[in-house]
């Protein structure tokens, strides 16, 4: 039964590949970005969809990863592969220290406290703007963005390189969620005190789940600056902590193929609708409602809840 | 031989605000006793497995269980220490399959491949006659079966003290003569703190009975005891 989720999203990543063929060099830019933000989703949505913890501050950990490749590559002149390693470290190093301080907290608090943290790294951004170039950014250099011969400038290496990632961490997912610990997330998300009194230890698999989660989100950042060359303090606000839980809820909270569903959902409807009109933002806010109401479950929970139960 | 304390607690009080709920009880099982814990609602039967399993910290007194005080040890390592808790007002996972919750128990103490746990699941919802449920959500389910999947999901953690807080609320006439089946088959292996309201089943399983009133221990004994005793009778049984 598990295995129909296996070959689904082996199904999706082959289709993927396919597609890039298929489709003109405009698409394939726009599919590559979807699939770097997708994995952002996907991490977060290890923490909100299996878990239950609502986060507002998922974009400090986006940021973690850009800024910790971006910085090391450019000011330390490390290699695009040791900027990675670093990125990963310091996001890994980074959730545990916000783990520890947020964990705490339940509900609301929690969302707000997350909220504050995140807030707090974009000040922080802003003011070390010397080094990050605040709101402007910077660009990374030629070194920064070649990894294992391949130059990321090159719209072929940057699709097939979106798309390795975004394999890796779908499947890894696709495992980790049928393991005890992964199973244990979802009773946490659907009955805390439950789980509690099944002997399961809920502080410290909300923990895993939030370092599991921070340092997806922090590679999806390393692997943007990566790939698309560029790092700025746009993407430490709070708009990029509310895109996530957008992209998730529109796709399938805890489900594995929601979090890709929704980013291209959203991305293709703005990208359509703007196409259209200059008011684009209002069909975009009208089929937000319609979704809500219709597919409260997002669109992939609506496919599990109507015929696919099998759906992780 | 005197028999081996499994759980004892040593003046173990709860204070709620102003209102004393648990006062200064001294109290004690031995291993694969089964126990009925009886007394009118409001006596502080919840409040007293609360803080045997760790849901609710006590006031004051200590706890003690497989010659280990447990006292300050959160609730989660006292399941792992062998201890199950069925909840009054029932607590499933209620948009899981009622397999998953029972999946959800098995696992957590025991290495287990994925293979074993469906096979021990199964046998558990045989036992309670829920394996033709087992791939419905728990919310589709009639609440006695809640309440059966509740036990099963005790069953399940295979505890060597299993503490049932009024399970038979709620069940059928031949869902309580099964439930009295099941915990018959466990006695001596597993040691049992049942609060029971029905009468016929805590005279039917239990083998010693604690009577509770106004948080303290009224009296202590075995059933016949316990039904010739005129201070329970006036506080609980009633002259009928
Ligand atoms: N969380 C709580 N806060 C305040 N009072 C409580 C709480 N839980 C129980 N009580 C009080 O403690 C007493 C014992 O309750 P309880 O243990 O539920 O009794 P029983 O299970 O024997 O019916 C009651 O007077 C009840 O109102
Ligand atoms: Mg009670």
């Amino acid at each position: 039964m598990n295995d129909k989720n296996l070959a689904l999203n082996i199904g999706v990543v082959g289709f993927l590949a396919l597609l890039f063929f298929l489709v003109s060099d405009y698409h394939d830019g726009i599919i590559a970005r979807i699939l770097i933000l997708a994995i952002f989703a996907m991490g977060y949505n290890l923490l909100f969809g299996y878990t239950g913890l609502l986060s507002l501050g998922h974009a400090m950990f986006f940021a973690t990863g850009m800024y910790g490749y971006g910085l090391s590559v450019e000011l330390w002149k490390f290699s695009a592969f040791e900027g990675l390693l670093f990125a990963l470290v310091i996001s890994f190093l980074f959730s545990m220290s916000i783990g520890v301080l947020t964990l705490r907290t339940k509900g609301v608090a929690f969302m707000i406290v997350t909220l504050m943290f995140s807030q707090v790294f974009y000040l922080v951004v802003l003011l070390f703007g010397e080094h990050t170039g605040g709101d402007e950014g910077f660009v990374i250099s030629t070194h920064g963005r070649t990894l294992f011969g391949l130059n990321f400038v090159d719209p072929t290496s940057k699709y097939f390189a979106s798309l390795f990632l975004f394999a890796v961490v779908l499947l890894g997912l696709t495992l980790f969620v049928r393991t005890r610990t992964g199973k244990c997330l979802v009773a946490i998300r659907e009955n805390e005190e439950r789980a509690k009194m099944l002997g399961y230890d809920v502080w410290v698999h909300k923990f895993i789940a939030i370092i599991i989660s921070g340092v997806i989100c922090g590679l999806a950042g390393a692997s943007y600056t990566l790939i698309f060359g560029y790092a700025g303090a746009a993407f430490a606000e709070v708009h990029y902590s509310i895109l996530p839980l957008l992209w998730v809820l529109l796709g399938g909270a805890g489900t594995l193929i929601g979090p890709l569903v929704g980013t291209v959902f959203a991305f293709y409807l703005i990208d359509i609708s703007s196409g259209y009109t200059s008011a684009y933002l209002l069909i975009v806010g009208l089929v937000i409602v319609l979704l809500t109401l219709f597919a409260p479950q997002g669109l992939a929970g609506e496919l599990k809840r109507r015929m696919a139960h099998w759906l992780q | 031989m005197a028999p081996i304390s499994h759980l004892s607690t040593k003046g173990l009080s709860k204070n709620f605000g102003g209102i004393q709920a648990i006062r200064n009880v001294d109290f004690d099982i031995s291993k694969g006793q089964i126990r009925a814990l009886i007394g009118p609602n409001g006596a502080g039967k919840s409040t007293f497995v609360g803080m045997i399993s760790g849901r609710i910290p006590p006031t004051t007194g200590e706890i003690y269980f497989a010659d280990q005080n447990i006292t300050s040890l959160p609730a989660h390592k006292r399941i792992c220490l062998g201890i199950a808790y069925t909840f009054q007002i029932t607590s499933v996972f209620s948009k899981l399959t009622v397999h998953e919750n029972v999946a959800l128990a098995v696992r957590r103490n025991r290495q287990l491949k994925p293979n074993d746990v469906l096979e021990q699941v199964s046998s558990i919802l045989d036992k309670v006659g829920l394996l033709d449920r087992a791939n419905s959500e728990v919310r589709e389910l009639s609440y006695g079966h809640q309440r059966l999947l509740e036990i099963a999901m005790g069953l399940g953690q295979e505890p060597s003290l299993f503490i049932l807080d009024e399970p038979t609320q709620g069940l059928a006439e031949s869902e309580v003569l099964e439930f009295i089946t099941i915990l018959k088959s466990m006695a001596g292996l597993t040691t049992i703190l049942l609060i029971e309201h029905n009468m016929d089943v805590v005279m039917a399983t239990a083998e010693f009975i604690t009577v509770m009133n106004f948080g303290e221990i009224l009296a202590e004994g075995t059933p016949d005891q316990i039904r010739l005793n005129e201070e329970v009778q006036l506080a609980y049984l009633g002259k009928t």
